[in-house]
């Protein structure tokens, strides 16, 4: 009964996805505030089909109901409530329908927050989006359904993928990269409409960068929650080892964040609109891809789910997405021509441009890289990968220069700097530059790349200070005190230039994070007996005991540790090794100390109970923490960002982008 | 006079326009050149021990996945942290291998084993990293049971245990 309402749904889904597409394509094409209103009313039925048929399977979950298929391949009555709950994404089928869910949320908010604007593309846009939504909804409804009937159901089944069970950030990245990837959809469906409508202008912008920045936070997010997964589960000391299912999640989040920027060039200077539109469209073509990748089976990691038949189908859709886009492109570049121009290099403008070249050839190294095995092994049928070295010695410089730009771009003022004033705005952050990297050579840094991070990071450090200090100062000299002049200036007025140096500021921590903690990790091998201690450094490890417990979906083995610190004892770690019902091989859950100095991490390499005797790994990070701490940072400065500044609609519509002008505020 | 300075300044822009053309070509073709130097330099193939074999001279400083079996009565272990010597099998070819470090816990004889590392020129596969085939699919252990070809591609492929090395 409950996967026959599900079925239901998901056809009913089907339906008015179709039917909305067209309406919406229509409505495009009249322009009739009449026809934009059906439109509209078909995407809200689509997202409620959409919402209630995952309702459905959370109730078919929920009361163990082993009639519906989805439920008898990840359910168990064994399992806590919450991995019950969560089990929706922990497969194939499930993770699809889940996928819908999203998509219609985001459809029916876009929708909503439109409400009485844009009516001459909302409808291409409703079109546009519908049209995935038809995508998804067939393959929830036939390659990938969730709600197929069972003929004998059992009274209990095997529950959901065990890596689900075993860690809290697996139940969260999930939803945060689905609320990335789906989201990309939106400004996608903006682009094309822009594209179709032939023109783009200042109106057009605001819902193409709000739409862009939102899945953009979501999936800043989910990349490090990805990552820092990674470093508690896996057990090697690191987070990223360019396996092509991490490259998936980054290369969208690349050409999104080049999009961001290309889009702010655009809005000053009236330039760049075809590049932004091009970047906005491939961040949701690599949301295709990578969804490609991670689903298909082509590539075997954490990720994959069993072999699928759906990898076919979405390349398919990838392949009509990509051909769509390339058409409208290439039949309306022209009309998106530039009304202003770019006067000067040495300009923010120009260090924009150099940027959005940057994250472009960074997309295509990791791109070529990830895709070239696959291509190898499609042509030749030889299977190999590519090696962490390449993309190490692409990825550092490329992201050095980043860095670089991060700090000279916003130093630098709109339109042709003089000479002497480009000096004089240059020169000063330098000095920070030179502390921060002196430092880490005093702290024993001597890796070239990683102390011109330091140096780069120090300069842009500043440069972002001073720029968020700049409007504070200003109103401070008009007389405010101190408190009304940061609540007018970064709150109440400039929160998008706000939020944006916040962003700022977390990506140069990140960046020098990750340089400081993957040149200075260090990683001993040990073999202990119950009482031995060893010498790491600092640190002393004395191994305290194994045993053995049972939990009622596992069988955990915990092997303790006493940590010492010149001495003194400043933790215990329990490392474990759980065995699930479901699984053959035990998986390993290391122990982290971890501090906003550096992380002291034991793995379990092996461990006998009777005897007492553990094989463990030891490894000594320092700064990681601090690239989960930033990366959260940089999630909610765009959404800072994201919050319109006062009467958005006034004062876009009075507010029009002269060619060379520049707008009063941001 | 107008139309002088209208078709210089024109002209000065073709130029900057095919400046900006030809700079961005030279910057396309450096970048796809070191991008293939790159990716050439640090290609890790897949083999199993006749593929080891098949391939000669290239084998020796190339970084390789070898996947096969480990053989019965091979295992040597080096004690405590230094290490242990096995041998890897397929159906026809042998190789012998020194991997460094702890083994993991389901080390053991005749299970599929995916070890990373080169073929040196004294004779034998130096391994730095150790993985063992596993199913995430529940079977019952049986006695013998025999490698599993699709899952030791599975490991291959796999990122699990990697280190920076």
């Amino acid at each position: 009964m409950t996967g026959s309402v599900g079925q239901f749904l998901v056809l009913l889904s089907l339906l008015v996805a179709t039917t909305g597409a067209m309406i919406g394509f229509y409505a495009g094409r009249v322009r009739t505030k009449e026809a934009v209103e059906w439109a509209r009313k078909f995407a809200y039925l689509y997202a409620a089909c959409m919402i209630g048929a995952t309702l459905v399977m959370e109730y078919a979950l929920l009361t163990h109901d082993f009639r519906v298929g989805y439920v008898e391949q990840v359910g168990s009555r064994a399992v806590p409530m919450w991995v019950t709950i969560v089990s929706l994404w922990s497969s194939l089928e499930g993770s699809i329908l889940f996928w819908g869910f999203i998509l219609a949320i985001y459809i029916a908010g876009a929708v909503r927050f439109t409400k009485n604007e844009h009516a001459d593309f909302m409808g291409d846009s409703i079109g546009v989006w519908l049209s995935c939504a038809i995508f998804f909804s067939y393959l929830i409804a036939a390659p990938a359904n969730p709600f197929g009937l069972v003929a004998n159901p059992p009274f209990d089944g095997p529950g959901p993928n065990p890596l689900l069970q075993n860690h809290l950030l697996m139940i969260i990245h999930p939803p945060f990269l689905y609320l990335g990837y789906v989201g990309m959809t939106i400004p996608f469906g903006f682009a094309s409409a822009a594209l179709m409508r032939g023109r783009l202008g200042a109106g057009f912008l605001r819902p193409i960068r709000a739409s862009l920045l939102l899945p953009w936070c979501f999936l800043t997010i989910a990349i490090m929650l990805g990552g820092w997964w990674a470093y508690e589960v896996l057990g090697w000391g690191g987070y990223w080892a360019w396996d092509p299912v991490e490259n998936a999640s980054l290369l969208p989040w690349l050409t999104a964040t080049a999009a961001l920027h290309s889009a702010i060039v655009m809005e000053r200077r009236g330039v760049l609109k075809g590049w932004t539109v091009t970047l906005v469209q491939a961040s949701f073509l690599l949301t295709v891809l990578g969804t490609f990748m991670t689903r298909s089976g082509v590539f075997n990691s954490v990720h994959s789910f069993t072999q699928s038949a759906i990898g076919p189908t979405i390349l398919v859709f990838l392949a009509a997405a990509l051909l769509f886009a390339i058409v409208l492109l290439s039949m309306r570049i022209d009309s998106l021509e530039a009304e202003g121009r770019i006067d000067g290099a040495v300009s923010r403008e120009g260090m924009f441009l150099v940027n959005n070249l940057l994250f472009v050839l960074l997309t295509f190294t990791i791109l070529i890289g990830t895709a070239f095995p696959l291509i190898v092994e499609a042509f030749k049928g030889k299977q190999m990968s590519v090696g962490r070295p390449y993309f190490d010695a692409m990825v550092v410089p490329i992201g050095t220069a980043l860095l670089f730009l991060l700090g000279v771009g916003p130093a630098l003022p709109w339109g042709r700097a003089k000479q002497g004033q480009a000096l004089r705005l240059l020169l000063p952050p330098a000095a920070l530059g030179v502390l921060v990297a002196g430092a880490g050579f005093a702290l024993g840094s001597s890796n070239f790349w990683t102390l011109l991070t330091l140096f780069f990071g120090g300069y842009a450090a500043h440069v972002t200070m001073a720029e968020m200090w700049s409007p504070v100062a200003a109103r401070m000299k008009r007389g405010e005190n101190v408190g009304t002049a940061v609540m007018q200036a970064q709150v109440r007025r400039g929160r998008r230039r706000f939020g944006s140096y916040v962003v700022h500021a977390g990506a140069v921590i990140t960046i020098v994070a990750i340089a400081v903690s993957s040149t200075m990790r260090t990683s001993r091998e040990l073999q202990l007996e119950k009482g031995q201690t060893a010498t790491v450094g600092k640190y002393g490890v004395t191994f305290l005991g194994a045993e053995d417990r049972q939990e009622p979906h596992r069988l955990s083995t915990i092997a303790r540790f006493r940590i010492t610190k010149n001495g003194k004892e400043i933790a215990t770690l329990a490392p474990r090794m759980n065995q699930y019902q479901t699984m053959r091989e035990p998986i390993g859950s290391p122990d982290v100390y971890s501090t906003l100095a550096g992380d002291f991490y034991i793995s379990l390499m092996n461990v006998d109970v009777p005897t007492q005797r553990v094989g463990i790994s030891v490894y000594q990070t320092p700064m990681i923490a601090w690239i989960w701490i930033s990366v959260i940072l940089m999630g909610l400065g765009g959404l800072i960002a994201l919050i319109p500044a006062r009467a958005p609609r006034v004062a876009i519509a009075s507010e029009p982008v002269l060619p060379g002008g520049v707008p009063a505020e941001s | 006079m107008t139309a002088d300075v209208m078709s210089a300044t024109a002209l000065t822009r073709r130029k900057t326009r095919w400046f900006m053309v030809g700079a961005f070509a030279v910057a396309a073709i450096a970048f796809v050149v070191i991008a293939a130097g790159g990716i050439n330099k640090n290609l890790v193939y897949y083999w199993t021990p006749s593929d080891l074999y098949g391939a000669g001279d290239k084998a020796y400083g190339a970084t390789i996945r070898l996947g096969g079996m480990v053989a019965k009565g091979s295992i040597h272990n080096l004690g405590g942290t230094s290490g242990v010597e096995f041998d890897v099998k397929d159906a026809t070819r042998v190789v012998h291998v020194k991997s460094n470090g702890v083994p993991p816990q389901m080390f053991r004889e005749n299970i599929g084993v995916v070890v990373e590392g080169t073929m040196t020129r004294g004779g034998y596969f130096e391994s730095n990293r150790l993985m063992v085939s596993h199913g995430n699919d529940y079977k019952a252990p049986e006695k013998g049971h025999p490698v599993d070809k699709q899952e030791l591609q599975r490991l291959m492929r796999s990122t699990e245990g990697l280190s920076n090395s």
